[in-house]
């Protein structure tokens, strides 16, 4: 009940009512507004461009064509009940050749425009390459979230998993870093779409797809898997976030350390992970530097620099996270990761210590 | 110009004779015209039980976060609801009014094979009961409408909701492609003396090439439906990636029919309004060589363009280019067919009886949807706006703005041929207008929540994207439309016993069927007529100035 009062009492709200043309026009200039006509990227600005020319087209074709629907119903109609009918009028060669010859012009401009654009944002990802400035990322798409496999970064090799927020460098004083994702599915079919970067493109099991997108802004993007892939597709969120180049090379240098016990560590955080390595949570999930090496679920081992949970679901603090534990089922009800009856002194316990992998 | 004097109705007076016989009678019968309105029937029941679904998927997206359906719930109403619509109403209405309708106008007495003809109406009543039994297993299938694979294979979809709705559509499928090829032998075949090809009256020449369509694009669903099956069911692993299958292949299989598809759900209502505009113009279709044309064009085209239905799925740009191509060329003919019944309606004397009422509403309706389907073949705009609430508006555009506009039309036209009396022309107001504004405000926001990123197929939403007040328009244009089928099918059901008498000829129109009375007798005429022009019943009322002067 109260997410319905919040949806209905956030200014923000009022705000769209009050400007839903100048939020579709500018995308709005609050954060949330992920829209394609708000792009920050080159490719995203391409489509964009292409598409309000095509709009324009279309509009223009729309105002002709219902103007002289509209004409002919008011003009033609029917006046009086007298019997005496029209001029029957069977056809015109030359108007139909005209009326042929004009839309297959457009559709020629149209299908110019088309090519060059489609050239434009499809890429053929080059191979990595020393000093070349570019991301690429393996994205795997699982029922329902998003595993990170960062591969190479300036021509470096990379070969740390991350799991549902996407970090990216931002280009800057005309250098760009470009990013290249290489999409898989372990599963079914799903599809990576951050309307403000890019296209989207589907992750298909059994293939490997190919996606680019590079921007010179610094931010959070938002994004939907966009392929119906069952029962909780609605919350398989994307969030991108891009830093400038130093802040990213921190992130992933933070992100390559592994999370080895230490003899310092407090006693409550070796109890948390002795119970967290005696449950089954390590047939899943991985934390670098121990024990646990499941494949199947999100990588944990630097749980805490995530903003959120559950693929976006919920902010990532530790009550959320207590409560995730607990019950995965209440909060991504048919979820995978079952609800394993943990005892509470078990549950604080895990919770002390996955609050430590930062 | 009926030459039978006997009036036989289908209002109770009939009923002297016990329901048992009447009720036997209608089972068993083989007659095209109670064929023709069983399909119709069962299709108003399927757009009732569709519409439900419709309305729980819009109150559960009407807040953000909202918990009035489950997640799973939710997945097998809307799968529901895209396989009913399509294979429970879209199709077996059309061809309902099209078994009715074309014996009569091409003057001839039945359908070429009229068992075949009930057997195609049972097989898909039955298809379609065969899918809602998978509620019985516990749930609808959650798959979506069209079923990608591998979510439809067992790993992914654990109960046999799935193998219900397979077998359903099996059936029923059947049952689509034997109307489609009885619609070609009577159409070659039994025309009345004088009718070449080229005389046809459009409907007929449009229900030609649909069936074309149907006999090419249902059986390779029908192959994919057996496949998943058997993936399912007996080892197989034609769609199951993990054991060599193919994902793709479910994909392009199915798009090769479900683009087809979509143009059997249109080209019959091209050929109704084709009909009715002439007729509340009081002029002759204009070009009628160049519609023909066009309709053959347009059956031929959309047989290669299925995968623009795929373009974010990976395949080569030049692959992409090449549906875009065709995408963007099947709009050429599409456009010649709105210019010529403009300029059918130009110059002539229009009045707004129900069916030109709906035609119009098509025409002013379907130029946008297929506006934004030009817009959808370009590849770039494709790829963002693909699988989110821009297409869901583009496809319910056409598809209501479109085949369910036209579809009222042809109701409207010939249920006083098919009862012998005439639907309330008032109540026929208020339904139009309802459903005119409901419908434009139900999925014109779609398109607004699809470029602000909203995908398909969600349970819910997050409150910060801005999403929320489109889906509110939507839930309250959806809302505004129940009140406009009440009085649909209350107009359908009352007018039986209420409505004016019909007459043979209640509209001055002009092809054969109106020679006849309403409803016709078993036999449809006393006597086939040989006729000279596509318009005969013009010649005989003009013989002054007959068609076949010009033609």
């Amino acid at each position: 009940m109260s997410s319905r009062c919040e949806a209905f009492c956030n200014t923000r709200y009022e705000m769209h009512v009050m400007n839903p043309l100048v939020l579709l026009a500018t995308g709005g200039d609050l954060a949330q507004d992920q829209s394609m006509f708000y792009p920050a990227s080159p490719g995203a600005e391409s489509i964009r461009s292409l598409s309000v020319l095509v709009l324009a087209i279309t509009g223009f074709i729309f105002i002709v064509v219902e103007g002289i629907l509209i004409y002919a119903i008011l003009r033609f109609r029917r006046r009086d009940s007298s019997g005496s009918e029209p001029p029957q009028v069977y056809g015109s060669k030359p108007i139909e050749i005209a009326w042929t010859a004009a839309p297959t012009l457009i559709v020629f401009v149209l299908v110019l425009v088309t090519t060059r654009t489609v050239w434009e944002v499809v890429p053929t990802p080059p191979p990595p390459r020393p000093d070349d400035r570019t991301l690429f990322v393996t994205v795997i798409g699982r029922q329902w979230w998003w595993e990170y496999r960062y591969d190479h970064y300036d021509g470096k090799e990379l070969g740390f998993i991350a799991a549902n927020e996407l970090h990216v460098p931002a280009g800057a004083n005309g250098v760009s870093r470009p990013v290249y994702l290489s999409l898989q599915s372990a599963d079914v079919c799903h599809s990576f779409w951050v309307p403000r970067l890019a296209g989207k493109t589907d992750l298909i099991p059994g293939r490997t797809n190919q996606m680019w997108f590079q921007t010179d802004q610094a931010g959070t993007y938002r994004g939907n898997c966009a392929e119906y892939c069952g029962t909780q597709h609605a919350n398989m969120l994307i969030r991108v976030t891009v830093e400038p180049a130093e802040d990213f090379e921190d992130w992933m240098a933070h992100q390559k350390k592994e999370q080895a016990p230490q003899d310092s560590d407090p006693e409550a955080v070796k109890s948390g992970r002795k119970a967290f390595l005696a449950q089954s949570c390590v047939n899943c999930h991985r934390v670098a530097g121990t024990p646990a090496q499941g494949k199947y679920a999100p990588d944990l081992t630097h749980l805490m620099s995530r903003q959120t949970l559950a693929a976006g679901m919920i902010p990532n603090t530790p009550e959320n996270l207590r409560r995730w534990i607990d019950d995965p089922q209440k909060i991504k009800p048919g979820c995978l990761m079952p609800a394993f009856g943990l005892s509470d002194r078990d549950r604080d316990a895990i919770v002390d210590y996955l609050v430590t992998l930062r | 110009m009926a030459i039978v004097d006997v009036q036989p109705k289908l209002t109770p007076e009939r009923a002297t004779l016990p329901w048992t016989a009447v009720l036997h009678d209608w089972v068993t019968t083989v007659d095209h015209k109670k064929i023709g309105i069983m399909y119709v029937l069962m299709a108003v029941v399927f757009l009732i039980i569709a519409g439900c679904e419709a309305i729980l998927i819009r109150l559960q997206l009407f807040w953000p976060h909202s918990d009035f359906i489950a997640p799973d719930t939710f997945n097998g109403l809307f799968t529901m609801h895209g396989t009913t619509m399509i294979f429970f109403v879209g199709m077996p209405i059309l061809i309902g009014i099209g078994n009715f309708v074309v014996p009569l106008t091409i003057g001839a007495r039945d359908m070429a094979f009229p068992r075949l003809n009930a057997l195609g109406f049972w097989a898909t009543l039955f298809g379609g009961i065969l899918v809602y039994f998978s509620y019985a297993t516990g749930g609808a299938p959650a798959t979506g409408w069209f079923a990608y694979a591998p979510l439809t294979e067992h790993t992914f979809a654990r109960s046999s909701a799935t193998d219900f709705w397979a077998l359903g559509l099996i059936v029923s499928g059947i049952g689509t492609t034997t109307g489609g090829i009885n619609f070609l032998a009577t159409i070659l075949g039994m025309r009345a003396p004088g009718m070449a090809l080229s005389k046809i009256p459009f409907f007929t020449w449009t229900m030609l090439w649909t069936s074309v369509q149907i006999v090419i694009a249902l059986p390779p669903l029908t192959a994919i439906l057996i496949m998943i099956l058997l993936d399912r069911n007996l080892g197989a692993h034609f769609f199951d990636v993990q054991n060599g299958g193919s994902a793709y292949l479910w994909q392009h299989l199915f798009w090769f029919f479900g683009h087809p598809e979509v143009y059997i759900l249109i080209l019959p209502v091209f050929g109704m309004v084709s009909e009715i505009i002439p007729v509340f113009s009081r002029k002759v279709l204009f070009g009628y060589e160049f519609m023909a044309a066009a309709t053959a064009a347009i059956a031929f085209i959309s047989l290669g363009v299925w995968a623009h239905h795929m373009f974010a799925v990976g395949m080569t740009r030049t692959q992409d280019m090449f549906f875009a191509v065709t995408s963007l060329l099947v709009s050429i003919p599409t456009g010649i067919k709105f210019f010529n019944w403009l300029a059918t309606m130009y110059g002539g004397r229009i009045s707004f009886a129900p069916p030109m009422l709906f035609a119009c509403g098509f025409l002013s309706m379907f130029l946008i949807g297929g506006l934004t389907g030009i817009m959808l073949a370009i590849v770039p705009f494709n790829l963002q706006v693909t699988d989110s609430y821009f297409v869901v508006g583009h496809f319910h555009w056409v598809l209501i703005g479109g085949t369910l506009f036209g579809t009222f039309a042809g109701i409207y036209y010939w249920y006083p041929k098919a009862t012998g009396r005439m639907l309330s022309a008032r109540l026929a107001q208020w339904q139009f207008w309802l459903l005119y504004v409901g419908f434009i405000l139900t999925f014109g926001p779609m398109h607004i929540s699809g470029m602000l990123g909203m995908p398909r197929r969600i349970y819910t939403y997050e409150a910060d994207r801005g999403w929320a007040i489109w889906n509110q328009l939507t839930t309250l244009g959806a809302i505004i439309q129940v009140p406009s089928f009440a009085i649909f099918v209350y107009n359908l059901i009352a007018s039986l016993w209420v409505g004016k008498p019909a007459g043979d000829d209640p509209w001055d129109a002009w092809t054969l069927e109106w020679t006849t009375t309403s409803p016709p007798p078993s036999y449809n005429f006393e006597e086939i007529p040989t006729v000279h022009s596509r318009r005969p019943l013009w010649d005989l009322k003009h013989p002054e100035d007959p068609d076949s002067k010009y033609e």
